[in-house]
């Protein structure tokens, strides 16, 4: 592996961290956008070098910034995520933030998706210049009225998020809503069924209906495309295509620690390895980490069970929150595992998680990580 | 007419007073996006509706709706409301 980028994408402007494949030196480019709200910063394997920024500020509406030399020049795109006009009387919807971006297939270059807040899914064919809306999703009936307003979801908005193309198949979709459930399609987005077998939500509320589920984030395993795991508001599952039933593997964490959190990360070449980063999901749901002792937790065993990882990390103290985005891996042949803090933190763990240290403190909350290879 | 441009639009603009046209605000926010690309709809959704911390005056009156007429010696600004953090 050559040279790595870390994209980081927080509250106030995004950075660009520079390394090779060592890990032991990162150069600092930033900040771009400086006071702009960056939720997420992904670049285009396809072609190394088309980079998208989903941004936004406190005044102004939302947009998509496109860089293609790295963040040295950007553009904006002509026409960004938005509804169409509803008619007159009627009240539309308004993208008010870009939340989620992913490159399409690798046979379908210039093909990006965006997960956009309040819920809804775009599609460009022209790397991020132009979007259109998925009218089999966003226009679907099945959604209409049961995708929340402003009251549901996250603080600041429900969220379409885990948006992952299957490697073998460019219509084959999945995607993750909070609140709403994991869903899947088979047509490029025409047509979709819920994925919710197996997990749970909140108690009092009907498991089988979708709207009721909360999953925070999906990772689908680059070595093999039929399992996927997920870190929930209810716990941490993991499904085996062609069954449509979720396990909750994080029924083996330590009951002192639980299983909630946001991201979760998988391995690049095994499939029987995924990191966690839990937190604290008692009572009034701090959403911190357990005792104020940050750990990723790391399974080899696909979720049979889980070892802490908290060397070189605070051992106390350290209210943390890192959220669904802000956790990343690279793909050398030592694994790196990046988190990222709603304090400004980056960590890193250039051995798979066995010892973390510290890239850059102060930033602003960062909101998402990627780890992208570089020349 | 003269419309003075709030901070956070100038990096389209590159000025904090510019001279456009329209009838409308309708109009003149077309003929502002045309001339910089993309800032309307950093100040208006997609359903004509002013961004919710973004506001608009005439002749120092707010205006919510993109129909309200404009004559040649009307006074418009687009600024961002006092909140943030």
């Amino acid at each position: 592996m050559g040279n790595l980028a870390l994209l980081v994408a927080t509250r106030k402007g995004a950075w660009i961290y520079h390394s090779d494949a060592a890990r032991r030196e990162w150069r600092t480019d930033g900040p771009h956008f400086l006071g702009h709200i960056i939720h997420h910063l992904v670049l285009d394997p396809r072609d190394g070098r088309t980079l998208l920024a989903a941004a936004k500020t406190g005044h102004l509406g939302p947009t998509i910034f496109r860089s293609t030399d790295m963040g040295k020049s950007w553009r904006e795109a002509s026409r960004p995520p938005a509804f169409a006009k509803a008619p007159e009387g009627e009240q539309g919807r308004a993208v008010d933030h870009t939340f989620w971006l992913t490159p399409g297939h690798a046979g379908e270059p210039g093909v990006w998706y965006a997960g956009t807040s309040p819920q809804a899914l775009f599609r460009s064919e022209d790397g991020g210049q132009t979007w259109e809306g998925v009218a089999g999703f966003n226009d679907n009936p099945a959604f209409q009225g049961r995708l929340g307003g402003g009251q549901d979801g996250t603080p600041d908005g429900p969220k379409l998020h885990s948006v992952i193309v299957d490697p073998r198949d460019a219509g084959h979709l999945y995607l993750g809503m909070s609140g709403g459930g994991v869903h899947e399609s088979r047509d490029r987005g025409q047509s979709w069924a819920p994925l919710i077998e197996g997990m749970e939500v909140v108690g009092g509320f009907d498991a089988s209906q979708w709207a009721f589920h909360d999953p925070h984030c999906l990772a689908l395993c680059p070595s093999n495309p039929d399992r996927i795991y997920q870190q929930n508001h209810c716990g941490i599952y993991r499904i085996d295509r062609p069954s449509n039933q979720w396990h909750r593997i994080g029924r083996a964490m330590p009951a002192e620690i639980g299983d909630i959190g946001f991201p979760i990360v998988v391995h690049p070449r095994d499939d029987q390895t995924a990191w966690a980063f839990p937190m604290d999901g008692g009572d009034v749901w701090p959403r911190t980490s357990p005792g104020g002792r940050p750990a990723a937790y790391v399974t080899r065993d696909g979720g049979e069970s889980w070892l802490r990882q908290d060397a070189g990390l605070p051992q106390e103290a350290a209210w943390w929150t890192v959220y669904r985005q802000a956790m990343a891996n690279d793909a050398c042949a030592s694994v790196g595992v990046y988190v990222g803090t709603a304090s400004g933190s980056l960590w890193m763990s250039a051995d798979e998680g066995a010892n973390w240290a510290m890239i850059a403190q102060h930033l602003p909350p960062v909101y998402a990580l990627e780890v992208a290879a570089v020349g | 007419m003269q419309v003075l441009i709030a901070s956070v639009l100038q990096s389209y603009t590159g000025a904090s007073q510019v001279e456009a046209s329209g009838a409308s605000l309708a109009e003149l926010f077309d003929h502002l996006d045309a001339r910089y690309p993309g800032l309307r709809f950093r100040v208006i959704d997609e359903q004509d509706r002013f961004r919710r911390h973004m506001r608009c005056f005439v002749n120092g009156v707010q205006k919510h709706d993109l129909r309200t007429p404009l004559s040649p010696q009307d006074e418009v600004a687009i600024i961002q409301a006092l909140s943030g953090g």
